[in-house]
């Protein structure tokens, strides 16, 4: 066993793990964190996907022992306890980005370091091709591309009036 | 239209949970003292068990328990069955084999289940798994069902010989001769529907637990009808009556008919967890989801269709041999059969139709009902033949269709079905609109200066939903009825839980079918909960495949709010002290016809219960009522789907340029999660068209049995879908309601493919078109260098047409 | 996965001596191949060691007529690095065509050579712009370095730890994906010196990446697409599975070579 010490949704978080632990059976099993999916076991469909140390990564494919100091964002830290929805999580109900909901999180998760990386406007074309590594077989991805579109530019003028503020 | 009525595009309700990953999916549910499965499953597509020997694994750390198929038969648990009886030809019923939860005695594919390993974590079990002992007598396979039911093959059943489970067919042959006999010309054609692999993204899982004190069983499990799991479960498995058994199907991500069956690793976790007396709980991973959730499609067909000169289709002659796999599943006999040859005579008029179906035993994973269930199949064969007869015949696709469509309805079908209503024409002439197909050549023209071949496919095609009368489908094999309930509870404060025996996983039922409840009383919507998935909570109820949610689960669920009306309107007429008669109901308010005297929904649902102003022998107090809608007809959703694809002559690789999808529902309860069903539906057409195939090698090993080469469609392969709707109201159900579900995944197969063979010049392609088949096709077809192709002088920045 | 010891040394000469002491240890980098391998139990490493906490293995640098590139350095960092944009911009292209925004925040570029997989896009970078790769002990030439099929001539103990590229003065790299696993099944990098002329082709050839000498003397006589036409590879020595025959490879790489070249002298 080996102790890891880190930052989870803005808690710290200490836990005894097993090596071979991966980030997101700590997220599910040990801090039932179960917003964070499992979907395939290849690293491909990005229902897992949180931040780390605020970069998208697959939870799946990284061990719980590397994360010593790390600061862990998942989906349920994404906005405030009991406060307002992310502008992104809106945006998806908004357009209808979910049907089964199960690779929504990894995909919304996705879609903010998209827009971190990528900007406020984000292009159909661009946003397709940077979703490369999550998958859905409910939506055709249509609404999701669609959702993305709009989160981005509603974190746009969110930050403009936190800005104001 | 209300905001949150008939029509309205509503938010969804369930949403808040899964944008805050507070969904609670199978796998988010823990119990106090639970332990983990993990099955030891056979390496070998046909094998006999000599031997399983547990001793070994048996000591390994944190094992609770090792498990298999001896001892589960000595413990009496029963087989897993197929639901629905097909006859052949000759009269004699379908060959269904045991399906042994736990293989004993032989293994018949890749994944079977020997046993389970029973321990405090997951790990544990799976390091335990790898120590069990199995000696395999290895038999040589069948594992292409093409050569399946020919001499000296290997047997896989003894109940079946030559592997063949049912010679079934439809139609009138003698009469199908004839019209192929008047025939100026005849298009043929041979076709393999391609093997799929569903890949919900929430894998598979069960959850059991079972109380010593109570002797009941509970399971928790990805279901898409967990009162049919139960039944099933209790009556033919034999794991517990039918009242000690609980099923709840919780948050479930996404089914596609895969979540229909009963599998064998919920039956093994319920035995499981009642032999260790602690809970069992069982996840697959998806390498276990690729081997052994059921697979769909994988036809063998030939096909062949007479026309006149005119291009009036005459006859249709169709043979298919069906793959069913290693077992029969739930449905799987009636896929290929009355899910299948019903559905050939497409949206046309088609006077002779005789179609044969085989089904076939191989040394394959299951196969059943996956998203469309048989019509897709269909489908790709009528529209097809349609569309190459219209080439042969030079006439242009969209007239040729045009020219043979249903145009009067009720039309009889020669194979069985009678379609109600619809309007082929009015969907096609839209479709072609949003699609301008008129600019089409110019299109064409200028994709050929990039060195690219553009190239249009259409798709007019017909399914039938809303499964269905129960006397009929009783009439044509059906083990079950094909009903739904639905129970209105109304609470003292006027809010209201509807118990459905729908289940819903992303169709978003806790959203529309309270749209409906709002229409109807004038409530909140808000003020409506929609309750579904738990054999405690809902009575009964058949659950949710072949878009029969809004057809058939929301009708009954009109029937309920009838019965609720009818009864609150006597308690209205006791507090407004009118007769029953005069009481008029509308936007939420009971009011005395002529007059102002009025009372709001709340104070009637309140009275109800107080029953103080009425005497309570003569007035039953509450306010519940209970329906079970049975189905008079099917009902025929419809439309029409447009491709444009760009092929790239030099790779093979096609790109979906433009889709159009217009479609007839009948009456829409909210556009948003109808369109939501439509781009899903295409999305995995197109993942059939373009790139996911199951393959198996010839010792039975499947090839495709991750993600890094199954390919699932991503973002990018997938194009922008434009979606509109024409709308014929369903006359069979009160809301007139026909279904949206599958029509996305049945209508789009053979637009893809008829517009990549338009664009490449051949029919000679099969289903993936992946870059390297279409690639393939042009070499063979010599078409990459023929006419009209162009080649692109990259250097010079110029384009020369080769001539 | 089986279980395993983990180690996280901070210099790389404990990761030297861990490695020495522990032949079957496996180093960790991104772990985006290591991890789903162990995951789904195809490999069993008894030790894992995470190289994550060294320093001086990650980091870009451009120095003269080079362009060094630290080991650890993470696939999304070579992508938006304006040094490589400026100095190699292909490269920090084919950065951004590595797996998906995860993989890239994770994957990293001395893992993949170490790793050789046969459809990875870096190796045919290497080879095809003469790059240098080295290691704890020394300088190996991207010619020597792949010697097959996920094989390289690293020496038990011995550890990636910088890649060293000459600036081309004209490079470009084509890739056609593998639908499912969305790694290259055939991509083609053409690199253009001063003189040399370099075309490596990855994904196509069954002992991995590998460079074509016909081309390369095609393309010296003149650097444009047209003395590419009607040239391609032999099928016979090429990977052949369900996503592409040998002979669909082998015209690939015609097509993409030609594509690449148009590419290069576009710019």
């Amino acid at each position: 066993m080996a102790t890891v010490s880190l930052t989870v949704n803005g808690k710290s978080v200490t836990a005894d793990v097993d090596p071979r632990t991966l980030l997101v059976q700590l997220l599910r099993e040990n801090l039932r964190l179960t917003g964070t999916h499992v979907g395939c076991d290849t690293s491909q469909c990005g229902a897992c996907v949180v931040h780390v140390n605020g970069e998208a990564v697959k939870s799946c494919t990284v061990l719980a022992v590397q994360l010593d100091g790390a600061d862990v964002l998942s989906i349920e830290g994404l906005a405030p306890a009991n406060g307002p929805l992310h502008p992104m999580q809106e945006a998806f109900r908004e357009n209808h980005g979910l049907q089964c909901g199960y690779c929504t999180p990894g995909m919304i998760m996705t879609a903010v370091d998209m827009v971190r990386r990528k900007g406020h406007e984000l292009d159909d074309r661009t946003i397709r091709e940077e979703l490369e590594g999550n998958i859905c077989r409910c939506t055709g991805y249509h609404n999701i591309v669609k959702s993305i579109a709009a989160g981005a530019r509603a974190m746009a003028s969110g930050a403009a009036s936190k800005a104001a503020e | 239209m209300s905001a949150t009525g008939i029509g309205a595009a509503v938010r969804r309700k369930e949403d808040q949970r899964f944008i805050t990953g507070k969904g609670h999916y199978t796998d988010d549910i823990n119990r106090p003292g639970q332990t983990y499965a993990y099955f030891v499953r056979s390496p070998h597509a046909h094998a006999t068990i000599k031997s399983v020997d547990s001793g070994a694994a048996s000591s390994m750390p944190g094992v609770v328990a090792v498990l298999n198929g001896a001892e589960l038969a000595a413990d009496k648990i029963g087989g897993l069955i197929c639901g629905w009886m097909i006859h052949s030809k000759d009269g004699s019923p379908m060959k269904a084999a045991p399906h042994p939860a736990l293989a004993n005695n032989k293994v018949c594919h890749v994944g079977d289940p020997v046993a389970v390993v029973i321990a405090e974590t997951l790990a544990q079990a799976r390091d335990a798994a790898e120590k069990v002992n199995v000696d395999y007598g290895v038999l040589p396979a069948v594992i292409d069902p093409a050569q399946a039911q020919r001499a000296g093959v290997p047997q896989i059943h003894e109940v079946a010989p030559n592997n063949t489970i049912y010679q079934w067919h439809l139609g009138d042959a003698a009469g199908t001769d004839a019209a192929f006999k008047s025939a100026a010309h005849v298009t043929k054609l041979d076709i393999v529907n391609n093997r799929l692999i569903p890949n919900a993204i929430e894998p598979r899982a069960a959850l059991a637990e079972y109380d010593a004190g109570n002797e009941t069983l509970t399971l928790w499990n990805t279901s898409q009808n967990p009162h049919v799991a139960r039944l099933v479960i209790s009556a033919f498995i034999g794991m517990a009556p039918e009242h000690k058994l609980r099923v709840i199907a919780p948050d479930v991500g996404g089914g596609f008919g895969s979540k229909i069956f009963i599998y064998p690793e919920e039956v093994v976790s319920l035995w499981a967890s009642r032999r260790v007396g602690r809970p069992v709980k069982w996840v697959s991973d998806r390498s276990e989801a690729f081997l052994v959730d059921a697979h769909g499609r994988d036809h063998v067909t030939h096909a062949e269709m007479a026309l006149d000169a005119a291009g009036k289709i005459l006859g249709m002659r169709v043979k298919t041999v069906a793959n069913l796999g290693a077992y029969m599943q739930v449905f799987s006999s009636a896929v290929p059969t009355y899910l299948y040859a019903t559905l050939l005579s497409g949206q046309y008029q088609i006077p002779q139709i005789y179609c044969e179906v085989d089904a076939v035993y191989t040394n394959t994973n299951s196969v059943d009902a996956y998203r469309g269930a048989g019509r897709p199949e269909a489908t790709f064969v009528v529209e097809r033949l349609v569309e190459v007869a219209a080439r042969e015949l030079d006439i242009d696709p969209a007239e040729m269709r045009r020219k043979n469509f249903v145009k009067t309805f009720p039309h009889q079908t020669p194979v069985i079905f009678a379609y109600d209503a619809g309007d082929y024409e009015a969907s096609l002439k839209k479709a072609l609109d949003i699609a301008d197909y008129k600019g089409f050549a110019k299109r064409k023209r200028e994709a050929a200066r990039q060195g690219k071949l553009r190239g249009i496919g259409f798709s007019t095609y017909i399914e039938a939903c809303g499964l269905a009368p129960s006397q009929a489908v009783g009439a044509l094999g059906g083990g079950v009825g094909q009903w739904e309930s639905c129970e209105v509870r109304v609470n003292p404060t006027g809010s209201i839980e509807v118990l459905t025996g729908s289940h819903a996983h992303g169709q978003g039922h806790e959203t529309t079918f309270a749209q409906v409840v709002a229409e109807r009383l004038g409530v909140p919507i808000e003020n409506v909960s929609i309750v579904h998935g738990d054999t405690d909570k809902v009575q009964f109820g058949m659950g949710t495949y072949g878009s029969r949610s809004g057809a058939v689960g929301m009708s009954a669920l009109v029937k309920a709010l009838d019965k609720v009306e009818a009864k609150a309107k006597k308690v209205a007429a006791h507090l407004l002290e009118a007769a029953e008669g005069d009481i008029e109901f509308k936007d939420g308010n009971f009011s005395v016809a002529g007059t102002d005297k009025s009372v709001p929904w709340g104070g009637v649902a309140l009275n109800a219960y107080i029953a103080h102003k009425f005497n309570g022998q003569e007035l039953e107090p509450g306010l519940k009522e209970t329906s079970f809608y049975d189905p008079t007809n099917f009902t025929f959703p419809a439309g029409c789907h447009i491709c444009e694809v760009e092929v790239d002559p030099e790779t093979g690789n096609t790109e979906i340029v433009g889709w159009t999808a217009v479609d007839d529902f009948g009456v829409v309860i909210n556009p948003m999660i109808v369109e939501g069903q439509i781009h899903g539906g295409v999305a995995q057409g197109i993942g059939q068209a373009l790139c996911e195939g199951a393959i198996y090698d010839r010792e039975g090993q499947l090839v495709t049995g991750s993600l890094m080469d199954y390919c699932m469609p991503r973002a990018d392969h997938l194009p922008a879908i434009k979606v509109d709707t024409t709308m014929t109201k369903c006359p069979s159900n009160p809301l007139g309601i026909k279904g949206c579900g599958e029509a996305g995944a049945i209508a789009s197969p053979p637009a893809v493919i008829n517009a990549i063979t338009n664009a490449i010049g051949t029919e000679d392609i099969a289903m993936p078109a992946t870059p390297q088949a279409v690639w393939a096709a042009l070499q063979k077809s010599g078409r990459s260098l023929a006419r009209g192709v162009i080649q692109r002088d990259t250097e010079k920045k110029n384009v020369q047409l080769y001539l | 996965m089986y279980s395993f010891t983990f180690e996280r040394p901070q210099t790389l000469r404990q990761a030297v001596n861990l490695l020495t002491k522990n032949a079957d240890a496996k180093l960790l980098a991104g772990g985006h191949t290591l991890l789903p391998t162990m995951k789904l139990r195809l490999a069993s490493p008894p030790m894992l060691i995470d190289m994550s906490g060294i320093e001086g293995l990650t980091g870009i640098e451009l120095s003269g007529r080079a362009l060094t590139i630290g080991a650890m350095t993470h696939h999304n960092e070579v992508h938006i690095s304006p040094v490589v944009q400026q100095s190699i911009p292909v490269l920090a292209k084919l950065a951004g065509m590595i797996g998906d925004p995860a993989v890239r925040h994770k994957g990293t570029i001395g893992g993949s050579l170490a790793n050789n997989d046969p459809n990875a896009d870096y190796p045919a970078a290497c080879l095809a712009l003469g790059a240098t790769i080295i290691t704890n002990k020394r300088r190996i030439a991207a010619d020597d370095f792949f010697t097959g099929m996920f094989s390289t001539a690293l020496e038990p103990a011995e550890i990636v730890t910088k890649v060293s590229f000459p600036i081309p003065k004209k490079a470009a790299y084509q890739k056609f994906r593998n639908q499912a696993s969305r790694y290259a099944l055939v991509g083609v990098f053409v690199g253009k010196r001063s003189s040399e002329i370099r075309v490596a082709v990855t994904g196509a050839g069954a002992n991995g990446v590998f460079r074509v000498p016909a081309f390369e003397e095609a393309l010296k006589k003149r650097f444009s697409p047209k003395s590419l036409e009607g040239l391609s590879v032999p099928a016979e020595g090429l990977n052949s599975d369900i996503h592409g025959s040998a002979e669909y490879r082998a015209h690939l790489v015609g097509v993409l070579a030609r594509r690449a070249v148009a590419e290069a002298t576009e710019k």
